[in-house]
């Protein structure tokens, strides 16, 4: 990529929101999926008990079940919110980008 | 040639089959005709597919990629087919048979790292990379230091990976078709080498979703049998689990029991899988970032499908095969008590099919687990031979200066030194003691290529000098901590203690990459340097918008 091409993208602003707006996603995105795997993780390590709770009363299916079905659940959900605004919102902007350097 | 082959693939593997009858005899184990009827099926299908691939492979482009043409979701589940080896189907759903709620903590650690790659690797990785990781880490770096680097820890993952596949193989197929042991491994090794040399990545890929369609049709087929049986109740299911294993199984047990392993194995798993060579070449098949994202989506919804699905068979297997007198190993509790299963507790889902679907739902199952085994091993010595071909051949050796043809050669050779080595060490490993393989694997990805990948991508200050000596050093680490660690240093060296008193040491050779990485880069003012941080821009406005970025090609 040429120097002065490297500039003009830099200095779109179309780029510069693709990219702020991108990088923050990712990073929400990504501490979400730590804090709750994490979260997981720590109580197993350091408070099991916390999910050997059952679900009801005489039950013998505990809390850890649902939780952890929800952990996986999760992950796939916050894979399918990036995909759907990353494959809409941010390809646009990309898009946009790649036409503003085709003029020249 | 191919027919040739063809014809002497069919006619081999009829005459082992008729040698392992003989054996099973001896061995006392049942021929298992539908297994083995279904299992010629699949090879003969995965061979025709092959002759087409092999037809259309005429470019290194072709053989490395698949040209770039396969579309998110076939990509989706041509990742899952790579990342659900038979070790995770039958592993964990006899971990959960075993321990019941342990299994379901491991299975939630190998699948958190998708989201990871998703969000930080997938799109740069597509953006920038050609055929191998590599491409990217030395993107702005010098090819030299920086290919060999990436070269060394994806060659030693794959070749982890594939003792522990071998070896798996090797007895599952033994204590499924009643085959021996070497026989297995090399069947195994020759098709393997037989998919990828004229297949390449088309043939590796339709092999991968043909087997993750299988097996998640199979699994689902379990599962759905046995929640019928409790009226699609989870409750009466584990209430029933639990009066014959009692309660402890509904809950976390001795898997991870101080914080320190439990975030060890937690790092290893999430940026080991992010790490791993054969799954980022998976990358560069479809044909842009979008389809690169849907690809992960969709993986990671057939991977977390595939493990709730082994959960309930953990379970079915706890309510229908233990303690059942058909499934009873009586030399082995006559020794040692208890109900233990035939062929151990990484069975409990092979009983599991007999018993809900007879003999010709085993013999389906039993068929399924070894397509996963090729599937899984082509992935493997693939992505172990880009590295050899494209890395270390085209742009080490060669400096970039050899023709796509010439580099196919060297690769499909490769593929072909790699499916020996692969054979002679499972033959090697078959008595050995290989629990540590696996981690030492993801330990190596995690620490290596990740850190490395990682950066290259977003960290403008990041020079050669702090990437090679980085990640060599967090590469040492985690072999040298995985030799002093309980799993070598005591049950196989035979010592007393161990020196490094932690299984997975992730976590410190991942921070010990990390912070040598940084520390030689921002130290790091020589000329080359300051290049390789001019060069970043560029990268970067690539890496995010896909401007200039590889194509699919034409066909």
């Amino acid at each position: 990529m040429e120097k002065d091409i490297v500039e003009k993208i830099k200095a779109n602003p179309d780029y510069q929101e693709l990219v702020s707006k991108r990088t923050s996603f990712s990073i929400k995105l990504t501490i979400a999926m730590l804090v709750v795997y994490f979260a997981f993780i720590l109580t197993i390590a350091f408070n099991p008990s916390a999910l050997a709770v059952p679900l009801s009363e005489g039950s013998v299916t505990t809390i850890g079940i649902p939780i952890g079905m929800a952990v996986i659940a999760f992950a796939f959900i916050l894979t399918g919110i990036y995909t759907k605004r990353a494959n809409g919102e941010f390809d646009d902007l990309a898009n946009k980008i790649k036409e503003s350097i085709k003029d020249n | 040639m191919f027919n040739r082959v063809f014809l002497f693939l069919i006619l081999g593997s009829i005459a082992v089959f008729a040698s392992g009858t003989i054996e099973g005899e001896i061995q006392k184990q049942a021929l298992n005709i539908p297994a083995i009827v279904m299992f010629i099926i699949f090879v003969g299908a995965t061979l025709g597919i092959t002759y087409w691939a092999a037809k259309r492979t005429k470019s290194a482009k072709d053989f490395y990629t698949a040209g770039g043409g396969i579309t998110g979701f076939q990509n989706g589940m041509a990742i899952a087919g790579d990342y659900m080896s038979a070790a995770s189907f039958l592993g964990i759903s006899g971990l959960v048979y075993l321990k019941g709620y342990d299994g379901l903590i491991y299975s939630i650690g190998f699948l958190v790292g998708w989201p990871i790659i998703l969000f930080i690797i997938a799109e740069p990785l597509r953006n920038l990379g050609k055929y191998t990781f590599a491409d990217v880490a030395s993107y702005r770096l010098r090819q030299t230091p920086i290919r060999t680097l990436a070269a060394s820890g994806s060659i030693a993952t794959v070749i982890l990976y594939l003792i522990a596949q071998m070896v798996g193989s090797g007895k599952l197929i033994q204590l499924l078709f009643g085959l021996q042991y070497e026989v297995a491994v090399i069947l195994v090794g020759v098709l393997m080498i037989l998919y990828v040399t004229f297949g390449g990545m088309l043939a590796t890929t339709w092999v991968q979703i043909i087997k993750a369609f299988l097996l998640l049709s199979g699994a689902t087929f379990m599962a759905i049998a046995v929640m019928a049986h409790y009226d699609f109740s989870f409750g009466s299911l584990f209430a029933h689990a639990t009066e014959l294993k009692g309660v402890e199984i509904m809950n976390p047990g001795g898997l991870v029991s101080d914080p320190v392993s439990a975030i060890s194995l937690a790092v290893a798993l999430m940026f080991g899988t992010a790490g791993l060579p054969h799954i980022l070449m998976r990358f560069f098949t479809v044909s842009d970032a979008k389809e690169a994202r849907k690809s992960v989506f969709f993986a990671t919804g057939f991977i977390g499908y595939f493990y709730i699905l082994t959960f309930i068979i953990g379970f079915g297997a706890i309510v229908m095969v233990y303690k059942n007198p058909h499934y009873l190993d009586l030399a082995k509790q006559a020794v040692s008590g208890g109900f233990p299963i035939l062929g151990g507790n990484n069975m409990a889902a092979i009983h599991l099919s007999h018993a809900v679907g007879g003999d010709f739902f085993l013999g389906f199952i039993s068929a399924v687990a070894f397509a996963t085994i090729l599937a899984v091993v082509s992935g493997l010595t693939l992505a172990g031979a880009s590295a050899i071909s494209h890395d270390l051949y085209a742009s080490v050796f060669k400096k970039g200066q050899v023709d796509g043809l010439k580099e196919m050669r060297v690769s499909k050779i490769a593929t072909v030194g790699l499916g020996i080595v692969a054979i002679i060490m499972g033959i090697a490993f078959e008595k050995q003691n290989i629990a540590f393989v696996v981690g030492l694997a993801f330990a190596i990805a995690a620490s290596a290529n990740f850190p490395v990948l990682l950066l290259s991508m977003y960290w403008k200050k990041l020079t050669t000098r702090g990437a090679v000596i980085g990640g060599s050093l967090g590469l040492a680490t985690a072999v040298i901590l995985v030799i002093l660690g309980p799993i070598v240093w005591v049950q196989i060296l035979g010592n007393a203690e161990a020196i490094f008193p932690y299984k997975y040491p992730a976590l410190f050779s991942v921070t010990v990459s990390f912070i040598a990485i940084y520390f030689l880069s921002i130290t790091d003012n020589s000329e080359n340097a300051k290049e390789e941080r001019e060069k970043f821009e560029a990268q970067y406005i690539r890496s995010q918008t896909g401007i200039g970025a590889e194509g699919a090609s034409e066909h």
